[in-house]
């Protein structure tokens, strides 16, 4: 392996990116772009549910609770009917989520000590809006019960909770670490798995063949430009996270960039894998946008927790570098994880780098003999 | 005209269908996406993996660390020994919940004295660190109520009767798979479409159609139509892996179904080739695919409530065919809503489309010229 053919693949290879401007600009632009509208537009905090109130009682004790409703900011009163069918109209076009119904001896059960009936409806469609809207609705109803109940006991069992490492429970603070590790495993992708795939199609890749060039390195050589880029991704993507979202970095820097390397390396070598086996470019676009986008996304445990998945699929997981960088990326930036705490991701984030990489090495020699 | 759009469609499949890998990735991988995802995307938070610290180690005490088991939400991992040992379970991510029981909890019950419970909920996870708080106080509540319910007969002053319409047992799989449905087939044919046709414009073939007496509208029809064509067998593919294999029902008109999910396909294909006509090279293409593509499914409802979203944010979403389609999809399938309740929708991304379709057939003919 010779340094000298490293780089002069590696300078080749930066000319030809500098001569797609269009690609480029939207390589940087990609994780800030994205960044940027998720950070604000994505939040999984449920409030302001539309909510219809049809009070059958009307008396102060139901008009109380209705306030007690309105003042929390969990719903929003959007309309009070006045019989029951209406809330179906309302459900049915999506324009109320929770509908509260108050029969009309609420109160009067309430005042002779009877229990009174509340009846609640839910949108399920939604259903974890739903559980959650029905968790708030518990939450309310048993205030106002607290409150009205004239001879209340305290409760016997005090429960105090306590929430670590992301205490005002912002959503932000996990989607952010959660959507770098996404945004980054599209990119590092994106960023090779065209590259063989379009000196085959154009023909260049019988050029590069009679060169003496070798198989490691023609691949270590179109790696590394890309991998410049990615970790400018990457810092980019850092620095927004911090000082533009307050995502708060408990964790050490330097961790953080040996990690996203070898993350990295993991990821251009799947695309640069991908980019040999597919030839062109059409096939190509196609297998990196399966392999990457969706089970990041969906497998990674950014969005849906791994222990709820069956059991064949959770092993898939394992085979996802995304599920050890957003573990990673979550843990040095909330938790202030150090690395003997990531030992397990790091290892196998390693050993998916090394493997891909061997086999791309591998496919890569088949094809020019 | 007819036949000359027929020769050109019959030259795309041929084209489409050489290869045998894309053949394989346009009929399969909807489908391993969709039985990946349909199974993955399950917000559904049970089995958290909680540690119990039973200071207390009596019969009270058990008898509420099994009520916390047996709730279905929780599962116990680990009995802790000692105290340092919950930090560094919080801290590896091995538990998401701690529950401590301290000493005296039975005696203090006993004598009537409010008795405390420590809990600490791991908050990375904003989401489910909410939904499993809510659960342990719950679970504590009724405990606590059944106790005080021994003691003095006290009865709960508001019954709650809560119910879910449209998925009563609030599967959320029910809810997901319908927007899996509709993200699987975008994907497919955006990145088809956007590729296919720069791809003629990257090799040099599109030279060699334009001196052929096919007129602009031809050509965009010729190369459009199998597209759709395979868009529509796809979404065919999955909706029955949905219905059959997952059982999603089907409550709405399934004729309705296929009209929405032309115009849909349209929309789709109207954005493909518009970035098309933006992009050089199949590079381009296939990013600027992207810088669509994951705004598009993360802004579209999929999974965060536009109503969240900031205002400008919102607007935005209006130009999201996703958006308009995922209320259709949703609605036919849970809520068997029809054309009097999703016509605004329906509305709406036909004239979504139709400026689409005009945009690039506006922009390919000037290319052309």
């Amino acid at each position: 392996m010779k340094v000298s053919r490293i780089r002069a693949i590696a300078k080749k290879e930066l000319i030809q990116i500098r001569r797609d401007p269009l690609s480029l600009a939207m390589a940087f632009l990609m994780p800030v772009m994205l960044l940027f509208i998720f950070g604000y537009a994505i939040t999984l905090d449920v409030n302001n549910l539309e909510t219809v109130v049809c009070d059958l009682d009307k008396s102060m004790l139901s008009r109380e609770l209705v306030a007690q409703f309105g003042e929390s900011d969990y719903f929003t009163i959007i309309d009070s009917v006045h019989s029951q069918g209406e809330i179906d109209g309302y459900l049915d076009r999506g324009e109320a989520l929770v509908a509260i119904t108050i029969p009309q001896d609420f109160s009067e059960d309430i005042k002779k000590g009877r229990p009174a009936g509340l009846q609640v409806i839910v949108d399920g469609s939604d259903s974890n809006t739903a559980t959650i809207a029905l968790g708030y609705v518990s939450g309310v109803t048993g205030l106002f019960s607290k409150r009205i109940s004239l001879r209340q006991s305290p409760p016997l069992i005090d429960t105090r909770v306590r929430v670590w490492f992301n205490e005002e429970l912002k959503s932000r603070n996990f989607i952010i670490p959660g959507l770098i590790a996404v945004i980054m495993s599209v990119i590092a992708a994106l960023l090779t798995s065209l590259t063989v795939a379009r000196e085959w199609e154009r023909g260049t890749m019988e050029q590069l063949i009679s060169t003496p060039v070798k198989t490691q390195e023609f691949i270590l050589g179109k790696l590394i430009p890309y991998f410049l880029i990615g970790f400018i991704d990457m810092l980019i993507s850092v620095l927004l996270a911090v000082f533009l979202f307050d995502v708060p970095m408990r964790g050490s820097l330097f961790l953080l960039a040996v990690l996203s390397s070898l993350f990295l390396f993991g990821g251009l070598s799947l695309g640069m894998l991908i980019s040999i086996v597919a030839k062109s470019q059409l096939v190509a676009s196609q297998i990196a946008m399966v392999a990457t986008f969706l089970p990041a996304f969906l497998l990674s445990g950014f969005m849906y927790t791994i222990a709820n998945m069956p059991k064949p699929l959770q092993l898939i997981t394992y085979a996802i570098p995304a599920r050890y960088f957003v573990s990673i990326l979550k843990d040095i930036f909330l938790k202030g994880n150090a690395l003997n705490m990531l030992l397990f991701e790091t290892a196998l984030l390693g050993l998916f780098a090394l493997v891909v990489f061997a086999i791309a090495n591998k496919q890569f020699k088949k094809r020019i003999e | 005209m007819l036949l000359r759009i027929k020769e050109m469609i019959i030259k795309e499949f041929i084209q489409v269908f050489r290869d045998r890998r894309m053949l394989a990735i346009i009929f399969i991988t909807p489908v391993i996406q969709m039985l990946a995802f349909g199974y993955a995307a399950t917000t559904d938070v049970t089995n958290i993996s909680t540690a119990v610290y039973d200071l207390d180690k009596s019969l009270e005490s058990r008898e509420l660390v099994q009520r916390i088991e047996s709730s279905g939400y929780f599962s116990v991992k680990v009995h802790v020994e000692q105290a340092d040992e919950i930090q560094d379970l919080l801290e590896r991510g091995k538990v998401i919940a701690t529950i401590q029981i301290n000493r005296g909890f039975s005696e203090n019950l006993k004598k009537g004295i409010p008795s405390s419970i420590q809990v600490i909920v791991d908050g990375t996870d904003s989401n489910t660190a909410t939904v499993a708080m809510e659960y342990i106080n719950r679970i504590i509540m009724n405990y606590s109520g059944d106790l005080s319910r021994n003691i003095e007969t006290g009865t709960p002053t508001i019954d709650l009767r809560a119910r879910a319409w449209y998925n009563p047992d609030l599967r959320s799989r029910n809810y997901n798979v319908p927007g899996v449905i509709a993200i699987v087939i975008m994907l497919t044919c955006l990145l088809l479409t956007s590729m296919a046709v720069v791809r003629e414009w990257e090799i040099g073939t599109m030279e060699q159609l334009m001196v052929t007496p096919l007129r602009p509208i031809e050509l965009m029809l010729g190369k459009t139509i199998p597209f759709a064509a395979i868009g529509f067998f796809d979404m065919l593919v999955v909706t029955t892996v949905a219905v059959f294999w997952f059982h999603i029902p089907i409550e709405g008109s399934l004729l309705w179904l296929a009209l929405n999910t032309a115009v849909y396909l349209l929309s789709v294909l109207g954005m493909g080739l518009l970035i098309s006509t933006i992009s050089r090279t199949q590079q381009q293409a296939m990013m600027a695919t992207f810088l669509f593509y994951i705004p598009a499914v993360l802004l579209s409802g999929f999974m965060f409530p536009i109503e969240n979203m900031p205002q400008v944010i919102q607007y935005g979403t209006y130009i999201n065919p996703l958006r308009y389609f995922l209320v259709i999809i949703r609605g036919i399938f849970l809520k068997g809503s029809g054309m009097d309740i999703l016509w605004p929708q329906t509305l709406s991304l036909f004239l979504l489309s139709i400026g689409v379709v005009t945009l690039s057939s506006l922009r390919f003919k000037k290319r052309i010229q």
